[in-house]
């Protein structure tokens, strides 16, 4: 039983470490702004969530006993790490960062705070 | 063996990381890759917790979480508004 709990651990592992891999490659190769805090934020995420699921199970197997603080830490990281990622681009957005001249959609233009902002700064 | 193939890929991941937030042509770039950064640390706590075969390094994963979460919706809004604690209120 305890072997078969370590095998999930360590494929748990291995798919949050490569995970991680895949969000700094994203990081490292896409165009601009948003679709790099695209990769960051949800990648990112799920491969942390992974590992510290994996380590639950090995703290198990080798304790015997639930770690609630583990848990805890992925509940954590699964509320705030999306919540961060769109505040930092929600902000890049405001303070003019442009987009990508490829990107065939953007919604937050015809929002009414936005323009004012814009006028705003446009007069500054 | 699992254990420290994750570890070299994580380690990769955060080089790469850091190569962005050097890099980074602008600001929001380089505190995405910070946010990143955190992130990754926490996984990396937790494979040098399962390495060493302790669970002391438990409590260090829930700190730099939220530390990592604080500094990027500090920095979001210092980028947005200038400022981080607002002083008045009549706005």
């Amino acid at each position: 039983m305890t072997e078969i709990i370590n095998v999930f651990a360590g494929i748990f592992i291995a798919i949050g470490a490569l995970l991680s891999l895949v969000t700094a490659l994203g990081i490292l190769r896409l165009p601009d702004v948003y679709t790099r805090n695209h990769a960051a934020s949800k990648g990112s995420t799920l491969g942390v969530m992974s590992v510290l699921l994996g380590a639950f199970l090995y703290f198990y197997t080798l304790d015997g006993d639930y770690n609630s603080r583990l848990i805890l830490a992925i509940v954590f990281i699964f509320i705030t790490s999306p919540v961060a990622g769109h505040l930092i681009s929600r902000a890049a957005y405001n303070t003019g960062i442009p987009m990508w001249e490829k990107s065939v959609l953007d919604e937050l233009k015809d929002k009414e705070k936005h323009e004012k902002d814009g006028l705003k700064r446009e007069k500054q | 063996m699992v254990l420290k193939i994750s570890l070299i890929c994580i380690s990769i991941a955060m080089l790469a990381l850091i190569y962005r937030v050097i890099k980074g042509p602008t600001i929001p770039d380089k505190v995405i890759a910070l946010d990143a950064i955190g992130i990754n640390l926490v996984a990396l706590i937790a494979l040098i917790s399962m390495l060493l075969k302790t669970s002391a390094f438990l409590e260090v994963i829930l700190l730099v979480g939220i530390l990592a979460f604080i500094g990027t919706v500090a920095f979001a809004k210092f980028l947005e508004k200038g400022e981080i604690i607002e002083r008045d209120r009549n706005h």
